[in-house]
């Protein structure tokens, strides 16, 4: 009867309680699907950092991270690569790769770049590289390699396809390494940057170029999924321990995205609170008017013999019924909004360029977490019955004699 | 034996500087099953009396015991649970919880009371019968009439079978036909059930059904008599 009481007199003022309903329903819809966008955002800027280069986790030789020159390179890739299968889940891919330093150049322009040589069959499963050159084509896995530049460097140099290209770096020996490349394949990334960055030939041309013979600069791992990643590591540093080599993982490979997910936690937990502010402000002020009109009703029931905390509990009474109205409507809108937005995701392009800076994609895809859900419910829900315990003391408060003689 | 009863009552009611004396010295006993109208003109203390003898609020200075309880000595838990289990009270207007029906404005005060649910429903029908309201059990009080409304606040009054009814002024808000409609169903109730009424009023006609008249006056007792009742 508490309940059906409370959800009678929630009613009696329709208007009042819809308006305070949609304000419920807006902030935990706006906590979820505003959460859920962070969360797009911050994990795709984990999965465009992986799978531009990076990986999940690195295998170098020993000063290859504080010095990336050819000089400390791996002897030969094909020793480690054969026992990477044993030691790894099913699922994960490698690739080896050459990168140094370089200079791009051609009649007109030069530029830094950084040439990557690369197994393309390999690579293919392992980086952003693989699908995504948009003009000309993909390496060649066996015979004559070619060259892929990005789209944005391209433009810059006024090149295109078929065209040459003339790398230049420093080899083994410490020479100069200087080479002339034909344009195959122009290829477009997430962000620009990456398209001015990277140049990719194949393995065998760069080690020849270089003068690596079978030496390699990394090998980088893609792990079946995120959270694999320190374990594994774990696993090669102990099997491989006497090779001198370096294993690295992605948290330590990328620590700014790694700040950037720790930050969003906390970010997306603030972003609730403020939501809530906002709408408690509304929750207090409308019970309190609500407790107000009804100081008269409340005098009675205490002259009747109910007790302040029976008052109490009333008015909590009502609060969490609307709490939890709100609540699951509120969720339910979150969620098919996420569902909405998940099918497209949301095109920043317009805007694209300024956020490029701080390695957002272009297009972003919410991401729902369940923890996300359950926290936005819970602040609602605690902080939402916490401030109508003040209304609600207020109704307990009521003298009988008060509020009966007051006409 | 007494089931109200006043020594020396004193109540003061302060307003900054002021101080206004509405109960000077009451002494007063009322015995079980008694049908009194508590009258005098306005000012005169009754409806401090009433407030006082009902456990709503404390005299400065005199005792008061309801059967042979002391009041003086309860605190504010044990005056609300006093009120819950002894006490009917009837006011003048705004007595029912407007989202609640007739019959749950009456069970409402017996779920207070811990009664099972079942039970609970059978009592409050059967007193709403009583006090001649069959047929309205569904109906809130914003779709009942004035009468009615009071009617209702009788029987949830009589429902938990209380020591004493004390009724601020009942039929104020009535018209003289609907008022002594009223007062007969208290009677009745006062005779079939001996349910202890006190009620007050300005109302010569409410007076009439009195078997006693206990007249108030500046806070003191001016007349206090027993009567035939109507
Ligand atoms: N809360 C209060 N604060 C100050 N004075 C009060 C208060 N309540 C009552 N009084 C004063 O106490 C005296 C007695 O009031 P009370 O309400 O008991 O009279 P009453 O006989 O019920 O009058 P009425 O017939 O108008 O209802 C009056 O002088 C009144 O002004
Ligand atoms: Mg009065």
């Amino acid at each position: 009867m508490l309940f059906q009481l409370a959800w009678r007199n929630l009613w009696r003022n329709p208007k009042r309680t819809l308006i305070l309903l949609t304000a419920v329903v807006i902030g935990v819809w706006a906590m979820i699907v505003i959460g859920a966008l962070m969360r797009g955002i911050s994990s795709q800027m984990l999965r465009h950092g992986i799978a531009t280069l990076t990986g999940h986790v690195q295998i170098h030789a020993p000063g290859y991270r504080a010095d990336p020159v050819v000089e400390n390179s791996i002897p030969a890739a094909a020793p480690v690569t054969a026992r990477l299968a044993a030691l790894l889940p099913a699922g994960t891919r490698w690739a080896p790769r050459i990168r140094v330093a370089a200079i791009a150049g051609n009649a007109r322009h030069s530029a830094g770049v950084t040439l990557v040589g690369i197994d393309p069959a390999a690579e293919k499963g392992v980086s952003f590289i693989g699908a995504a050159v948009t003009e000309g084509a993909y390496l060649p896995s066996e015979g004559e390699g070619g060259l892929l530049i990005g789209r944005a460097l391209a433009d810059r140099f006024g090149t295109g396809l078929g065209k040459k290209l003339v790398l230049m770096s420093q080899d083994s020996e410490r020479g100069i390494a200087s080479r002339a490349f034909r344009i195959t394949g122009l290829f477009r990334a997430e962000l620009e940057a990456t398209e001015k960055e990277f140049v990719f030939v194949t393995l065998p041309e760069a080690a020849a170029m270089l003068k690596l013979g079978a030496g390699i600069s990394e090998i980088s791992l893609l792990l079946p999924s995120d959270g694999l990643a320190s374990e594994a590591a774990d696993r090669l540093r102990q099997s491989l321990a006497g090779e001198a080599l370096e294993i690295s993982t992605w948290q330590e490979l990328l620590p700014m995205i790694r700040g950037v997910l720790e930050l969003y936690d906390g970010v997306i937990f603030v972003w609730f609170l403020v939501i809530f502010i906002a709408m408690g402000f509304g929750i207090v002020n409308t019970f309190l008017m609500a407790v107000l009109e009804r100081l008269r009703e409340f005098g009675l029931l205490k002259a009747l013999g109910m007790r302040p905390s029976g008052i109490v509990g009333q008015v909590l009474a009502e609060s969490l019924l609307l709490l939890l109205t709100g609540q699951a409507l509120g969720s339910a809108f979150g969620f098919l909004s996420y569902r909405g937005l998940a099918r497209n995701g949301i095109d920043l392009s317009a805007v694209a360029e300024g956020l490029e800076y701080v390695g957002m994609t272009r297009i972003i895809f919410p991401v729902l977490l369940p923890r996300d859900v359950a926290t936005a419910n819970l602040v609602v829900f605690l902080l939402g019955l916490l401030v109508s315990l003040y209304p609600a003391v207020k109704a307990g408060r009521v003298t009988p004699v008060q509020a009966l003689s007051s006409v | 034996m007494a089931m109200v009863e006043c020594r020396r009552l004193r109540k003061i009611y302060r307003q900054g500087k002021l101080e206004v004396v509405a109960l000077d010295g009451i002494d007063l006993a009322i015995g079980k099953g008694e049908f009194a109208a508590l009258a005098g003109p306005s000012g005169s203390g009754k409806t401090t009396l009433l407030n006082l003898i009902g456990g709503l609020d404390r005299p400065d200075a005199g005792e008061i015991r309801l059967q042979n309880q002391l009041l003086n000595d309860l605190d504010q838990s044990q005056l609300a649970e006093l009120r819950l289990r002894q006490i009917g009270f009837v006011f003048q207007s705004f007595n029912l919880i407007p989202v609640l029906t007739a019959l749950e404005n009456v069970e409402f005060i017996l779920l207070l009371q811990g009664v099972a649910a079942g039970e609970r429903r059978e009592r409050a029908r059967t007193i709403l019968d009583d006090v001649g309201l069959q047929g309205l059990h569904g109906r809130r009080p914003a779709e009942l009439s004035g009468g009615q409304q009071q009617r209702v606040a009788v029987a949830r009054a009589i429902a938990s079978d209380p020591a004493i009814v004390l009724a601020d002024e009942p039929t104020a808000n009535l018209d003289s036909k609907t008022g002594q409609g009223l007062l007969e169903l208290m009677k009745e109730m006062n005779e079939k059930k001996q349910v202890t009424f006190i009620f007050s009023t300005h109302d010569r006609m409410v007076m009439d059904y009195a078997r006693r008249l206990i007249l108030l006056h500046d806070g003191r007792i001016a007349e206090d008599r027993a009567k035939a009742g109507k």
